[in-house]
């Protein structure tokens, strides 16, 4: 597909994964399923529980956009393209479900990151990585809480 | 009671990287040399259970005996991630135990060719990696090391210990991909991979291949092969039961305690009466958790394991004394017979300059991400 081609068709933002919701007003979100027979959050849609195996049990739940950083690595070699070092997070969010991601906006460096540090979730494009239709796309990353 | 099983024939070749070669072909040669081990032939066997993992659609196993023998036997091809051999031997030694045969082939075979694993690429959308956290084996076990360093202070000095370990190990085993010792400041100033592994804390990617040959009790003394059979006292298969971050944070630990639980139950034995252990170090972050998770020492105490030479050759319990994958190299599908053969030759009393000292009992663990975890504990009876 060509550029000019590009241009003309009316390219979308989409989420980098499922679980980001974008309403059309208003915050995007992360999506948790909560098993109502015994509590436990998962991240992305499902029908069955495989903590306590209950059928139609699960509702969709807004997660919560603050956490704690649980576990992390400091990756410097990944994939050719894929910008290193960045630090891949593992953050526990507050009231349930465990994410990875990014954690952007501090120095990639052990010395600077605590256990449990405060952590919010933003939303920004997709550090500018297009689909071949040309779509940008929409990711979350986590941030220490100032 | 059904039958005891024992290994009667086992070989690997040594890891390298072979890409002039097929996949059969790499099989062939360690298949070969078990039942040359044993003084059988393909002729002898009754069933063929196959690992591998990058060619799992490819039917090896079948390939394989047309490269050996087609007797037209049943074959199984297997894949479990980096347990495939231990699944393919643990299929094998099911299939004796449960009496449908009494003389059976498993054969674990890899052909990796170099570069990080994980993480892969995807039809639709862009790509994930790097935009939401890391994908990479390095990065994922890095991260389950930082969870143990978060619980009780493990260093990263120690994690790189285990490296030194491991690649002094096997220096002394011919068949490892290298013999290169790596002191420790060599390791920690190592090109930083996903830290706290840096690239000496990394599995080797190698090809390889390596087979067993299994039978029952009665077979064993009706061909004469007592002498250097090895009983496998407990084989346990566990997959990942559910924990409160494994969807995003695999979770080694608990499928390995399980299948501990069940292999020791198995065999009626504790792990201290193990005297070697071959373990699933992908990443020198690994090797830390499992000496805890296979009871070597108590929870948090695994730092001190490493620090004070408990797991070296001539230590207490020593673990990975062929190499380990750090070393020795990690064909993926091979990987968990080749830990059958390192142990059964320590058993036998034939591994040379890395003999553990009157080794009797050995066990030897292989984790599989998403999640397997096979655990074989394999004695030597007194002549």
């Amino acid at each position: 597909m060509s550029e000019a081609q590009i241009k003309t068709n009316e390219a979308q933002v989409l989420p980098a994964t499922p679980f980001i919701k974008i309403p059309e007003d208003g915050e995007p979100w992360l999506e948790g399923y909560k098993c109502e027979e015994c509590g436990s959050i998962f991240i992305g849609a499902r029908d069955v529980c495989s903590k306590c195996f209950a059928r139609d049990s699960m509702t969709p739940i807004k997660l919560a956009n603050t956490g704690k950083l649980y576990a992390y690595s400091i990756v410097h070699r990944s994939f050719p393209g894929i910008e290193v070092p960045y630090i891949s997070a593992i953050v526990d969010l507050d009231g349930g479900g465990t994410v990875k991601g990014n954690l952007i906006g501090i120095e990639p460096n052990p010395k600077k990151l605590e256990y449990d540090m405060p952590i919010k979730v933003v939303f920004k494009d997709a550090l500018g990585r297009k689909d071949r239709e040309g779509n940008s796309y929409l990711s979350y990353f986590f941030q220490p809480l100032d | 009671m059904s039958e005891d099983i024992y290994v009667v024939g086992v070989d690997m070749i040594k890891f390298g990287r072979f890409p002039e070669q097929s996949v059969p072909q790499i099989a062939s040669k360690a298949a070969l040399g078990a039942l040359d081990d044993c003084g059988l032939g393909i002729q002898d066997m009754q069933a063929l259970y196959c690992g591998n993992l990058y060619q799992a659609s490819a039917m090896v196993g079948q390939r394989l005996l047309q490269e050996i023998g087609q007797t037209g036997i049943p074959v199984v091809n297997v894949a479990n991630a980096c347990a495939t051999g231990a699944t393919a031997f643990r299929e094998a030694w099911t299939s004796v135990k449960a009496g449908l045969y009494d003389l059976v082939l498993a054969v674990g075979v890899e052909q990796m060719g170099k570069g990080l694993l994980g993480g892969g690429a995807q039809k639709t959308g862009i790509p994930k990696e790097g935009l939401l956290g890391s994908g990479t084996m390095p990065a994922v076990f890095a991260e389950a090391g930082v969870e143990h360093a978060r619980k009780y202070g493990t260093t990263f000095e120690q994690f790189a210990k285990v490296s030194v370990k491991n690649h002094h190990h096997s220096t002394m085993n011919p068949k490892a991909m290298y013999q290169i010792e790596t002191p420790l400041e060599t390791v920690m100033n190592a090109e930083m991979i996903s830290w706290p592994n840096t690239k000496l804390m990394c599995s080797v990617n190698v090809d390889g291949s390596a087979a067993a040959v299994l039978a029952t009790g009665t077979k064993v003394r009706q061909l004469g092969l007592m002498s250097r059979a090895v009983k496998v006292r407990a084989s346990a298969l566990t997959s990942d039961a559910w924990q409160e971050r494994d969807l995003v944070m695999p979770d080694v630990n608990t499928c390995t305690r399980a299948a501990a639980a069940t292999a020791y139950e198995m065999a009626g034995l504790g792990p201290e009466d193990i005297d070697l252990v071959e373990l699933h170090d992908c990443f020198a972050t690994a090797e830390i958790l499992h000496y805890e998770n296979l009871g070597l020492c108590k929870d948090g105490e695994a730092g001190k394991l490493i620090d004070e030479g408990q797991v070296a050759l001539g230590g207490r319990i020593p673990v990975n004394v062929s190499g380990g994958l750090l070393s020795k190299g990690h064909p993926l599908g091979a990987t968990g017979i080749a830990n059958i053969y390192e142990v059964s030759t320590h058993l036998r009393g034939e591994a040379g300059a890395r003999q553990v000292e009157n080794a009797r009992i050995g066990l030897t663990h292989v984790i599989g991400l998403g999640s397997a975890c096979g655990i074989h504990i394999l004695e030597k009876e007194a002549a």
